[in-house]
């Protein structure tokens, strides 16, 4: 059959399913072979909080988005050309993710009455017009059925055979991208190498999929995605934990001194200490507490002696971290705590994305208790904020929060594999054995970080703690002068740190119309958004912010060089206020959204050019 | 070989306890029994740490001339834990009270205890909240008037022991405040121990409740109303040391026994086994209340098993012997890359 081929420069495929369905599995190994067939990649896994949900419920779906295309890729995408359905369930709380006239592929052998059931509906509805989808191409596979046929020379149950139909979805997806199954194959010999029968299980239903797609009259075109290029290099796919925590190992490699890690597992940050307990190899010290105060607590007494100490959390952990991070502050010790941010307050959306720590990050603690705040703004760039958050910590004597997100924590994207020959040297203040008169709050002039003294260290012993501390002995006061000098420098010393951070960059023109301001995780839909403008010729430039406290230094110089400035978040505006307070004289809109979602490049476009055409 | 004298280990710092506080004796005692520490397991000066919550107790570090570290409030286990794993050479001390330790640090506590994480923990036990100025605490007897309980508490208290013996604890320690003597010796007992030791010490507060331990730890009384236990040797105490211990097996309890009285001689009398692995006469000891008993006092349980550094140690160097990656560079190339040109 001669099919038609349709050159495009991006595509989106959205895997849904229960989930038990493989669907992270099935999304990940399309991605890779894109991946290393050289196209740029994004991706956004979105699953729910429980682990095993209801089999067919709305609130088992599990689903992983993928955005590929032949160059530079910065989104997962909005909507998506290609959604897979394992289940009625799954159509049905994703079919308002599929753009217009988009393909939808269903197995067909789940849309029955059992199944319907269980999200409402009775066996003669029409869903495909319930949910709006009748201008969709739909594909009604066999899935099921036909993996059980694949597989019927081999002797395992039906449930075994059927616990590879999601290969068969990904076969179907491969061949309509002309997509080469190298990769998955692969995949399949390493990860069963023990287990010959699943290898050839698989293999034998992917390409099952594939001539199921090559055959079937209902898929009258495949597309090929046009390579538009990428930066020259070799790459590797990292998610945004991965990257955060070799990113904090190369910092313990650059400065000599041990990687300790003390934290208690919390989605979506967990996949960090499980990251670092794998890398004793590289000597990475790991601690699970026995709760959250306790990872923190660790990490403080081993950054007491002498360690690049670590604690991992998501909000509600940073919340019970509050008043150790206060004694950091106040022992001037080096902490890179990073906060993987999700839905809150409270339990909230533990899945789910949102930016909506940065006030608690900011000023969450009892007292005058300042403290470097720092986000990364992609998976890859995990990797650069985590090296850099540590090599502050260390050179500054002080804790810093490092915000991530669960969006580019868990999402995925190709990186240039640096060299670490290319990474600065991290040079903390260690007092060297022999030194005489140790003054434990005697600072350097230039940063005010005062030396590190490590136990174990002859003639250094000195004692600190959370009680103010003479500006010197640091022995505990409660001199009203001190106390005032204390809290002065404290923060003095925090916002000399401006002074070794990069200035800020834009995007686009350094003045004009109209300036989006963002920070953090949303990087991708804001640059995908703003480029997209720039290229129809709109005067609109972006701010991306990493450094939040303290702020660059060319921040207010950059503030007022644009008519409008749009401060986008996912959440009701906490950066917007944190710049009115530092700048309050300059005007500035807000862009938010509060719903456990990244924002869509469609939505920015339509608000911006609503801002630009009011000029 | 290290020589130190107790002169060593005092800072320039002014200590700001009470006068006639338990605390003095603790202090003296610790000064005593680290130069004791430094010359049997030949220890620097430069290896001791000493870490604290909040409490009255929890100010010791800064009377102690070593490293020190003043916590936050429960969590001195935690902190203590981080500087043991951060850098398992140093002889870490933890200095914590029955609030500090058992209510606001209970989690903290126990989890070091089951760990077996190589540190020292001296228990400052005055059943009461010092620092706050008198509200009581989890190890205060029942009915126990303080300002937070005008009618007495209506509260069981917790027995530090029993708690650590719970927590699968292989030291436990019980000594009193104003006997240096025993406190340096059940302290340099617990510098030899590897794994997590606690040293009850049962502290006056000499403004809020004074005299709370005095029943049994009064000079006129302690030889009849305490035993001090001594490995390998029978449970013998009174002044005139006729009186022992033996199993009542009919209620399968701990009895107080005259020697020399319905035909009890000292071959009756118990003897006794820290390292018995078996916690069940060690739980009966560290529960023994006066005036039914003696309370035990000295090293009840010392028993050998693998620690939490230790374990941490081994893995790492295994690890490093034959690593996956041996260098970050290593790493960032592992798994699928692919280049373009």
């Amino acid at each position: 059959m001669n099919k038609q081929l349709i050159e495009t420069n991006d595509v989106v495929v959205r895997f849904s399913g229960d989930s038990g369905d493989g669907m992270q599995l099935t999304g990940t190994l399309f991605a890779d072979a894109a991946a290393f067939s050289g196209m740029g990649i994004s991706t956004f896994p979105d699953f729910p909080a429980e682990i095993r949900a209801p089999q067919g419920t709305i609130a088992g779906v599990s689903g992983f988005q993928v955005h590929i295309g032949g160059g530079e890729i910065k989104t997962p995408g909005d909507f998506c050309d290609v959604l897979v359905a394992m289940n009625p369930a799954a159509l049905k709380s994703n079919a308002k993710w599929t753009k217009p006239a988009s393909t939808v592929i269903v197995d067909v052998d789940l849309f029955v009455e059992k199944e319907f059931e269980k999200i409402g509906l009775k066996s003669d509805d029409d869903i495909f017009a319930m949910l709006n989808l009748s201008d969709r191409h739909i594909i009604c596979a066999p899935i099921s059925t036909l993996t059980k046929e694949c597989l019927a020379g081999f002797d395992v149950d039906n449930k075994t055979k059927l616990r590879s139909k999601n290969m068969f979805a990904l076969g179907i997806c491969f061949y309509l991208f002309n997509q080469p199954l190298v990769h998955a194959e692969k995949y399949f010999e390493k990860k069963f190498a023990k287990k010959p029968q699943f290898i050839e299980i698989n293999k034998v239903v992917i390409n099952g999929g594939y001539n199921y797609a090559a055959n079937i009259q209902a898929i009258p075109n495949t597309y090929r995605v046009k390579k538009t290029g990428l930066p020259k290099g070799t790459y590797r796919n990292i998610t945004g934990n991965q990257a955060t925590a070799w990113g904090l190992i190369a910092a313990s490699e650059k400065s000599g001194l041990p990687l300790f890690c003390g934290s208690y597992p919390i989605t979506p940050a967990t996949g960090i200490l499980e990251e670092l307990a794998a890398r004793k190899d590289l000597g990475v010290k790991t601690l699970q507490a026995e709760d959250e105060i306790a990872g923190i607590c660790t990490a403080i007494g081993a950054a007491f002696a002498g360690n690049l100490s670590v604690t991992t959390t998501s909000g509600p952990g940073l919340s019970l971290k509050s008043e150790a991070l206060g004694l950091a502050v106040m022992t001037e010790l080096p902490l890179v705590i990073v906060d993987v941010q999700r839905g809150g307050p409270s339990t909230g959306l533990p899945t789910k994305p949102e930016q909506s720590d940065l006030a608690q990050a900011l000023w969450g603690r009892n007292g005058e208790c300042p403290l470097i705040v720092m986000s990364a703004q992609s998976p890859a760039d995990c990797f650069e904020k985590a090296f850099r958050a540590a090599k502050l910590a260390m050179e500054h004597m002080t804790p810093v929060i490092l915000l991530s997100d669960g969006f580019i924590a868990n999402g995925s994207e190709p990186w240039i594999i640096p060299n670490m020959s290319d990474f600065p040297a991290i040079v903390p203040p260690l007092v060297a054995e022999g030194t005489e008169g140790y003054m434990p709050y005697l600072r350097d002039e230039e940063r005010l970080a005062r030396r590190w003294a490590v136990p174990g260290t002859k003639g250094l012993e000195h004692r600190i703690g959370g009680l103010e501390k003479d500006f010197i002995k640091g022995s505990p006061t409660t001199d009203p002068e001190n106390h005032q000098k204390m809290v002065n420098i404290r923060a003095e010393k925090v916002a000399r740190v401006a002074k070794y951070i990069p200035k800020q960059e834009i995007i686009g023109n350094p003045a004009g119309k109209l300036l989006v301001v963002g920070w953090g995780g949303t990087f991708g839909h804001l640059y995908t958004a703003v480029g997209k403008m720039q290229e129809e010729g709109k005067d609109i430039a972006l701010a991306h912010f990493s450094h939040i406290n303290p702020l660059p230094e060319n921040t207010e110089e950059i503030l007022r060089s644009y008519q409008k400035i749009i401060v986008c978040e996912l959440n009701s505006g906490q950066f917007a206020n944190y710049l009115r307070m530092n700048f309050p004289n300059i005007s500035l809109l807000q862009y938010n959204k509060v719903q456990g979602l990244p924002f869509t490049v469609t939505e920015l476009v339509a608000k911006f050019n609503e801002i630009i055409d009011s000029l | 070989m290290s020589e130190y004298i107790s002169q060593d280990f005092k800072s320039d710092q002014e200590v700001k306890w009470c006068p006639g506080c338990g605390d003095y004796a603790i202090l003296a005692a610790v000064q005593k029994a680290l130069p004791e520490v430094a010359r049997q397991l030949n220890y620097e000066k430069e290896r001791f740490t000493f870490v604290s919550g909040i409490g009255c107790s929890s100010r010791f570090p800064y009377y102690v001339n070593t490293y020190g570290f003043h916590g936050i409030h429960g969590r001195a286990s935690a902190i203590a834990t981080g500087v043991k794993v951060g850098n398992p050479k140093l002889s870490v001390w933890q200095i914590t009270g029955d609030g500090d330790a058992l209510a606001i640090g209970g989690n903290h506590f126990i989890h070091a205890v089951r760990r077996n994480i190589d540190i020292n923990i001296i228990l400052f036990d005055n059943q009461i909240y010092g620092l706050t100025k008198g509200q009581y605490s989890p190890t205060s007897r029942l009915g126990t008037v303080t300002k937070t309980s005008p009618y007495g508490t209506v509260e069981h208290p917790f027995v530090p022991g029993e708690i650590v013996l719970g927590a699968r604890g292989t030291f436990f320690a019980r000594t009193l405040d104003i006997d240096v003597k025993l406190t340096a010796e059940c302290l340099v007992a617990s510098a030899k121990h590897n794994g997590t030791s606690v040293t009850t010490v049962l502290q006056n507060c000499v403004i809020f409740n004074d005299g709370t331990h005095k029943a049994y730890a009064d000079k006129s009384v302690r030889d009849e109303h305490t035993i001090v236990l001594r490995h390998g040797e029978p449970m013998i105490y009174g002044k005139d040391r006729d009186k022992g211990l033996v199993i009542d097996h009919e209620n399968l309890r701990l009895k107080s026994v005259k020697i020399g009285e319905n035909g009890i001689t000292e071959k009756d009398i118990l003897v006794h086994n820290m390292e018995n692995p078996n916690p069940g006469i060690h739980m009966m000891l560290v529960n023994m209340k006066f005036p039914d008993l003696p309370v035990a006092l000295g090293v009840i349980r010392a028993v050998k098993d693998s620690t939490y550094n230790k374990n941490v140690c081994e893995q790492i160097e295994r690890s490093r012997r034959h690593p996956i990656y041996a260098t970050v560079d290593a790493l960032l190339r592992s798994g699928e890359t692919w280049t373009v040109e």
